[in-house]
C-alpha cells in the first residue's frame, strides 16, 4: 500500500515537472533520441563533440580516459580525440581562456560537461537544430529556442543556412525554420524539400553523447537498480512479511 | 566448553548492569514498552524517519571525505572547487555516485516520511493530551530540519544552490532594525560567498545535527513516558492487566513492531532505490535541473523555485503583498506558518482524538486544510502569475483558518460514532476507503498541477 503511495506521488511530482520551463520562447521541444547503450551513437557524438564543440566549451569534470566507458581504447582516445593535453587521464579542458571567450562572444562559454542534465537532452537537440540567418547579430546568427544566443552556428557546414519565416504577430505568431541553403549533410530536394536527416541523426548522436557525459553512470546505475529491486522485491519484502505474519499470529 | 561460552555472556551482562542501566533501558524502550496493537499504515513513519536520519548521517560522513567547501573557481573554469568535488565524488570516487544520490534522495525523502508521519498526528489526535510535548518536540524537529536541508542545499554551489541561498538569506534582511546586520551574519558577507558556503557546511555537517539527534531522543523519551496513541485514540493505560499491569490491548514493541517495522523498511528500500537508481532527479523535483549549472553571481536564474518540500510555506511568502513599505510580513507569514503547528495541542479543544470519531465540521476543515497544503506546495513551485497568486492567497487564509478557527470549530464537538473502550483494527471497509481518498488526491493534485 505504502508503495502504491509513494509511485502514485511520483506520478504527480512527474506531472508538475518545471522542466518545460526549459523551453522558454514558448517553441515546442523535439524529442531527443537518446540511447546510452548505443556506443556507435555515442562515439560519434564524442567525435564530433571534440572536433566542434571543445574549442570553446570545456567538459571540466569529464577525463578523457572515461571515454572507455562507450568502447573505445586509450589508444584510439589518444590518437582520435585528444588536442589539447597528452594525458588521457586529464579532463576535456579548453584551451581558450574564460576571459578570452566572455571577450568575444558576449559570456564565456559555459562548461558542458553537465549541460545536458541543466538544459535537457530535447532543449539541446531542439537548439542545435534551429539557427538561422539574422544580420543584426554580430554573428550573423540567431537560434529560435535561444533567441540572441552568443554563440554562431558552429555546425553550419553541415546543416547549412535556415532563414526565419514569421506567420502571425505578437504572441501567438508561429515562427518556422526553411533551408535555404544545403550543407555536407543535407540536400535539397525537388519542389524545395529538404532532407534534414542525416544533420538531424548527428546532432542526436552528439546530445546522446552530452548526455552520457553528464552522467557517465547512469547505464550502470540503472543495471545495479535492476538486481536491487529484485532483490528487494522477490527477498526481502516477501521474506519480512512472512516473518512478520509468524510473529504476529497470537495477536487478536 | 558450550556451556562456559553461554554463561559468559550472561556474566558480561551482569557486569554491566551493575554499572550501566543496559538490560532496564532495553526492556523500558524496546522489549518491554507496550503499544497498542491496532497500528495501521500511517504508524510505519516514525521508525522510516529514524531509517532515513541514518542514511544520511552515514552517507553524509563518507561525502565529507571528498567534498570540499571551496566557493573559489578551477583556473581557466567557471566552476568552483565546490562544485567540482561534487561531480568528483559522482565520477572519480568508487561508489561515490550511489552514496550522494542516497544523500540526495534520502533528503527528499525525509520530508516524505516526516510530513506524512506529521499528517499521521493530526489525524489521529496524536498532539492531544498527554502528548503535547511529543508533538512540541516533534515541530521543533521539522523545523531544524528544514534549517539543515536549506543549510546542505547550498553545498553543491549550483545555480539554485547559490540564489535559493539568496532569496532565504535577504528574507531575514527584511527584518525591521536587525535585518541588513543579521543577514550579513549569516552569509558571513555582503553577498552568498565562499564564507558563506564554509559556514553553511559547518553548521550541516555537526551543529544542526547534533541539535536534531538530541531533539530525536527528547521525542522518543517524551514518546515513551506516555505511551503511543493508536488510530483509535484510546489510551492503552487505562485498561490494564491487574496481575501484570500490562495494558490489554498492549503488546511489546519488541519483536512484533520491530519485525513490522523491517517489513516496513523493505517496502520503503523498494521505493526508495526505485527513485536512487531510475529517476535520481526525480523529474527535476528532487535534484533541480538548474542546480547542474554552476553557481554565477552574475547570472539569475528566470525562476528560482526551492526545493519541493518547501514550496508550500514558499508559496504562503509570495502570496502575502508587501505593505507599510516592508516586506517582512511574507516573511512572518511564513514563519507562523511553521510555528503555528507548535500550538496545536492548546488549539484543538475537543476531547476526541481520532478522525474514526470526530464530527463533519472537523473533517470538512481537515480536507479543506490539505488542499490548501498540498495546493500551496503545487503553486509554490511554479512561477508567480496573478492568477496563481490570486489562488495562493486564498489558500493561505484556508491554511491559517484551519488553525486559528480550530479553538471555535472543534468547542463543542460531538463524537459522529460512539469511541470504543477498547482499540480496534481496521475494517476491510475502511482500507478500501483509505485507498479512494488517497487516488483521490493523487488525482486532484494532478489536475490542479496541471492546469493551475
Amino acid at each position: 500500500m505504502k508503495k502504491t503511495l509513494a509511485s502514485l506521488l511520483t506520478v504527480a511530482s512527474l506531472a508538475l515537472s518545471t522542466h518545460a520551463l526549459a523551453a522558454g520562447a514558448g517553441v515546442p521541444l523535439d524529442k531527443a533520441p537518446i540511447d546510452p547503450s548505443n556506443a556507435e551513437s555515442l562515439q560519434r557524438g564524442a567525435q564530433t563533440f571534440v572536433n566542434y564543440c571543445l574549442s570553446c566549451h570545456g567538459a571540466a569534470v569529464m577525463r578523457y580516459n572515461r571515454l572507455q566507458d562507450i568502447g573505445l581504447t586509450e589508444e584510439q582516445i589518444k590518437n582520435n580525440l585528444m588536442f589539447t593535453t597528452d594525458k588521457v587521464g586529464e579532463q576535456m579542458k579548453v584551451a581558450m581562456a574564460a576571459k578570452d571567450g566572455k571577450n568575444w562572444f558576449g559570456a564565456t562559454p559555459p562548461d558542458l560537461s553537465l549541460i545536458a542534465r541543466s538544459r535537457g537532452t530535447d532543449w539541446l537537440y531542439t537548439y542545435l537544430r534551429t539557427f538561422y540567418r539574422d544580420d543584426t547579430r554580430p554573428t550573423g546568427w540567431n537560434n529560435l529556442v535561444f533567441d540572441k544566443v552568443g554563440m554562431p552556428h558552429v555546425l553550419w557546414e553541415l546543416q547549412g543556412e535556415q532563414i526565419l519565416h514569421v506567420e502571425g504577430e505578437g504572441e501567438h505568431a508561429k515562427k518556422t525554420l526553411k533551408l535555404v541553403k544545403p550543407g555536407t549533410l543535407t540536400r535539397g530536394g525537388e519542389n524545395g524539400q529538404f532532407d534534414n536527416h542525416e544533420y538531424d541523426q548527428r546532432v542526436g548522436d552528439l546530445v546522446n553523447y552530452l548526455s552520457y557525459m553528464a552522467e557517465p553512470t547512469q547505464v550502470k546505475r540503472e543495471q545495479i537498480g535492476y538486481g536491487v529491486l529484485l532483490f528487494l522485491i522477490l527477498f526481502l519484502i516477501p521474506i519480512t512479511y512472512l516473518l512478520k505474519k509468524e510473529y504476529w499470529r497470537d495477536v487478536h | 566448553m558450550s556451556i562456559q561460552l553461554n554463561a559468559v555472556p550472561e556474566k558480561v551482562l551482569n557486569w554491566v548492569d551493575e554499572r550501566f542501566p543496559l538490560t532496564s533501558t532495553w526492556k523500558a524502550h524496546v522489549s518491554e514498552y507496550y503499544a497498542p496493537k491496532n497500528f495501521n499504515f500511517w504508524y510505519f513513519f516514525g521508525s522510516l524517519a529514524m531509517l532515513v536520519l541514518v542514511i544520511q548521517i552515514v552517507t553524509g560522513i563518507f561525502l565529507t571525505m571528498n567534498y570540499k567547501p571551496d566557493g573559489n573557481l578551477i583556473p581557466g573554469t567557471n566552476i568552483s572547487v565546490a562544485f567540482a568535488s561534487v561531480e568528483y565524488i559522482m565520477r572519480d570516487v568508487a561508489g561515490g555516485w550511489i552514496i550522494r544520490y542516497m544523500h540526495s534522495t534520502g533528503a527528499s525523502m525525509f520530508f516524505v516520511v516526516v510530513y506524512l508521519h506529521m499528517f499521521r498526528g493530526l489525524i489521529y489526535g496524536s498532539y492531544k493530551q498527554p502528548r503535547e510535548l511529543v508533538w512540541v518536540f516533534g515541530v521543533l524537529i521539522f523545523l531544524i530540519l528544514m534549517a539543515e536541508a536549506f543549510l546542505g542545499y547550498l553545498l553543491p554551489w549550483g545555480q539554485m544552490s547559490f540564489w535559493g541561498a539568496q532569496v532565504i538569506v535577504n528574507l531575514f534582511a527584511s527584518i525591521p532594525v536587525i535585518g541588513p546586520d543579521l543577514s550579513v551574519l549569516i552569509r558571513g558577507d555582503f553577498v552568498v560567498s565562499d564564507a558563506t558556503l564554509n559556514r553553511f557546511f559547518a553548521l550541516h555537517v555537526i551543529a544542526v545535527p547534533l541539535v536534531l539527534l538530541a531533539l530525536v531522543v527528547a521525542h522518543l523519551v517524551a514518546l515513551h513516558e506516555v505511551g503511543s496513541n493508536n488510530p483509535d485514540g484510546v489510551e492503552i493505560k487505562k485498561n490494564k492487566d491487574p496481575v501484570t499491569h500490562i495494558p490489554r490491548d498492549g503488546i511489546p514493541f519488541h519483536p512484533y513492531y520491530t519485525v513490522k517495522d523491517v517489513f516496513g523498511v523493505a517496502v520503503f528500500l523498494a521505493v526508495f532505490c526505485g527513485v536512487l537508481f531510475f529517476a535520481p532527479e526525480m523529474g527535476g523535483f528532487f535534484l533541480e535541473h538548474p542546480n547542474f549549472d554552476p553557481a554565477d553571481a552574475l547570472k539569475t536564474p528566470a525562476h528560482i523555485a526551492p526545493v519541493w518540500y518547501f514550496t508550500p510555506f514558499y508559496a504562503i511568502l509570495r502570496a502575502i503583498p508587501s505593505f507599510l513599505g516592508t516586506q517582512v510580513w511574507g516573511v512572518l507569514g511564513m514563519g507562523a506558518g511553521v510555528v503555528i503547528l507548535a500550538f496545536l495541542p492548546w488549539l484543538d479543544r475537543s476531547p476526541i482524538k481520532s478522525i474514526r470519531y470526530r464530527p463533519t465540521s472537523f473533517k470538512v476543515m481537515l480536507v479543506l486544510f490539505l488542499i490548501s497544503f498540498i495546493g500551496l506546495g503545487i503553486l509554490g513551485a511554479k512561477p508567480a502569475t496573478d492568477f496563481r497568486t490570486v489562488v495562493s492567497q486564498v489558500l493561505s487564509i484556508v491554511y491559517f483558518a484551519f488553525f486559528l478557527g480550530m479553538p471555535f470549530y472543534t468547542k463543542n464537538e460531538k463524537p459522529c460514532a460512539p469511541v470504543p473502550e477498547r482499540v480496534t483494527f481496521s475494517t476491510g471497509k475502511q482500507q478500501m476507503m483509505f485507498i479512494v481518498y488517497v487516488t483521490i488526491a493523487v488525482v486532484g493534485a494532478y489536475l490542479f498541477g496541471t492546469f493551475i
